[in-house]
């Protein structure tokens, strides 16, 4: 599915961080963003995800075709990694895991409790999730935070075939995933300076 | 939908206290009362149905902030916002859960708890009746409380101040028919009004909750 | 020329710069002659003897402690369906107004209480529901100090304002229902179509009312006001701030 998102002003709490966003992500391909801490990166991708709506602009996509997978793994310490997995089949509609399973290489740790598998563990259980949702639009923030090399190309593979299926992707990353269709943007350009528009506090003719 | 609550009812289960936290916060008021107001039964008869709404309405109090505190915590809020479930379907199930793993106990409990406060044997039957009708809404009440205060560091002690003026008409109602039914009275307005109150927190509160979770999480 | 306009920081900061002080005005004069017509010139009741007095300060703060509720009820739904900011900003600017109206009127109730009743508190309704308006107060006022992001304080207090009218007016009932009380019936003749007191009484206690009226308003206003300069001040904060970071930004890319 095509994503083009067009001039979106995104606020995080009472700032603006980032305005005039504008990109155009073809079916089969995916944007890579890049930019400091604290550019905004976060923002953009929860904005895309439909939990902050934009303050300005229009996104092509509805909410309902985007899989999220946040900066925290969101996992429930007393349970397994099958029933997870299994929980977010349910709620996506997915009766089998196995795909998920072998695509993050799980399968002789789905009996284990969340609370005893390794930080990049639950690392690839949470993005083991994004391929139950069977959305189009994978939205990702960090996603490869405390994985070992190994297993970010396993996530690079699960990517391609995300892609090659027709999906698309953007991932908020620093390194280097070797993901053969993907453009790079640097949201450092879009700096949010406030304005009327963001803050009617902001009015020169206020006091 | 029915994964979730049945997620919810493992965590609370496997996560230690679930059921029973509330039953005991109900059980040590059941016999701190009479230490504080001394063993007279004919004072404790007249006391307990009141007093045990009292109770029934704390213990629900006490694992409100744990309704959505620790999905908002470890991510899972998120998530849950951004499935296909409709958040207010979120908000009903949670509301579900709260009410079986406290409601239900202390609808259950309160009858052989009640032994200890002497209630009347006439108010014990009214007293039931009253909680289980008016439990739900004691669970969908909270969990409006808690979405107001997700996003909160120190939630705990607001989420009291928010939702015990709201708790008032169904304590008022709740503990009249439990009063009636021990003077020997016909306890079914005050009930069937409470029912009223219950069923319209729970067809409508739940898009409020749903509402506030989202502001939360923007 | 929409009334939405006054929606508008700036208009309102405008529009309310000169009628604050013909407010002040107006309730200062209303007030003062309310009370002290109603204190000295009106003669004692047979049978309540001078504690009826204390109704020129009583009956017009219970107005308002209610009608602050509905004021912020209002100014929340503007918010919640047009997001105008003037008017968040206003409903938490009327919350602790409404707060101490209904002080005002539990503290004169109980002063008023005790020779008429012979008891300082009683569990009467009219008396219960002002203790639990008073709690809702104070729930929502809590809500807006616990809340960093204005927006979403804003937010979050219109809707409890909203749930808790509901829950207010229910608890209402409920306590009628649960105590049949001492207190006598409104004294005012707008309710009940036929009014209870003589002229002699009732034309300072209107204009004292119409004083509690103008003294809302524009304290009211007063705190408005405030608030809108409090969240000037934050956004320009917050744009300096912004400046400032990438200036060293800068700075550090060419060096």
């Amino acid at each position: 599915m095509d994503v083009k998102i067009e001039n979106v002003s995104c606020s995080r709490g009472d700032r603006t961080v980032l305005s005039n966003v504008s990109f155009h992500v073809k079916s089969g391909r995916a944007l890579i963003l890049r930019g400091a801490n604290g550019a905004g990166k976060t923002t953009l991708l929860r904005c895309l995800a439909g939990l902050t709506p934009p303050i300005t602009g229009a996104l092509s996509f509805s909410p309902d075709d985007v899989a999220y997978s946040a900066h925290a793994d969101g996992l429930k310490s007393q349970m397994s990694v099958a029933e997870t997995l299994e929980f977010w089949g349910k709620v996506y509609g997915a009766a089998d895991i196995m795909p998920a399973v072998g695509a993050f290489d799980l399968k002789s740790l789905l009996d284990r409790k969340t609370q005893f598998l390794s930080a990049g563990q639950k690392r690839r259980l949470s993005l083991a999730r994004m391929v139950l949702t069977r959305r189009a639009i994978w939205v990702m923030d960090e996603p490869t935070v405390s994985l070992d090399a190994h297993a970010v190309s396993q996530f690079a593979r699960a990517v391609e075939t995300h892609l090659s299926a027709g999906g698309t992707a953007i991932i908020a990353t620093h390194i280097e995933l070797g993901l053969h269709n993907a453009a790079v943007l640097d949201i450092g350009t879009f700096q949010a300076e406030e304005t009327v528009e963001t803050d009617p506090f902001l009015d020169e003719a206020f006091l | 939908m029915i994964a979730l609550l049945r997620r919810d009812l493992v965590l609370a289960i496997r996560a230690g206290g679930g059921f029973g936290l509330g039953l005991a916060f109900f059980l040590i008021l059941c016999i701190l009362v009479p230490f504080g107001v001394g063993p007279n039964p004919d004072l404790l008869a007249r006391i307990a149905p009141g007093i045990l709404w009292v109770g029934a309405l704390l213990a629900c109090l006490l694992s409100l902030d744990r309704i959505f505190q620790l999905d908002f915590e470890d991510g899972t809020l998120d998530l849950l916002a951004t499935s296909p479930l409709p958040l207010e379907g979120v908000a009903t199930i949670k509301s579900l859960a709260h009410w079986l793993t406290t409601g239900l106990p202390l609808t259950l409990g309160a009858a052989p708890l009640g032994q200890l406060m002497n209630i009347p044997q006439d108010a014990v039957f009214w007293l039931v009746c009253g909680l289980a009708l008016g439990t739900p809404a004691l669970s969908v009440i909270g969990t409006f409380g808690a979405a107001l205060t997700v996003g909160l560091k120190r939630g705990g002690l607001l989420i009291s101040l928010l939702v015990l003026p709201l708790y008032m008409p169904t304590l008022l109602f709740g503990a009249d028919a439990a009063r009636r039914g021990a003077e020997g009275l016909d306890a079914t307005t005050p009930l069937l009004l409470m029912a009223g109150i219950s069923a319209g927190c729970v067809a409508l509160l739940p898009f409020a909750t749903s509402a506030a979770l989202r502001m939360n999480l923007r | 020329m929409s009334i939405w306009k006054y929606a508008n920081p700036t208009q309102f900061m405008k529009t309310s710069g000169w009628m604050l002080p013909l407010f002040s005005v107006l309730a200062t004069v209303c007030v003062a002659t309310g009370l002290i017509w109603g204190f000295f010139f009106t003669p004692d009741d047979f049978r309540q003897g001078s504690t009826v007095k204390i109704i020129y300060l009583h009956v017009p703060s219970a107005l308002m402690a209610i009608n602050g509720w509905l004021m912020m009820l209002v100014a929340s739904l503007i918010w919640l369906i047009r997001r105008h900011h003037v008017s968040a900003l206003a409903a938490k600017a009327a919350a602790p107004l409404g707060l101490v109206m209904t002080v005002i009127a539990l503290l004169t109730g109980a002063i008023w209480g005790q020779p008429m009743w012979g008891t300082y508190w009683a569990w009467d309704p009219r008396l219960t529901s002002f203790l639990i308006l008073f709690l809702f107060y104070l729930g929502y006022i809590a809500l807006w100090q616990a809340i960093e992001t204005q927006d979403v304080a804003a937010d979050l207090t219109s809707v409890l304002c909203l749930v808790g009218s509901v829950f207010a007016l229910l608890s209402r009932y409920a306590v009628n229902f649960w105590n049949q009380g001492l207190h006598q019936g409104t004294s005012v003749p707008v309710a009940t179509g036929g009014r209870s007191i003589s002229d002699v009484f009732f034309i300072p206690l209107a204009i004292s009312m119409a004083g509690f009226v103008f003294l809302f308003i524009a304290l009211l206003l007063l705190g408005t006001r405030t608030e809108i300069r409090a969240r000037r001040l934050k956004a320009l904060q917050n744009r300096e701030m912004r400046r400032e970071t990438s200036n060293q930004q800068n700075l550090h890319a060419e060096s």
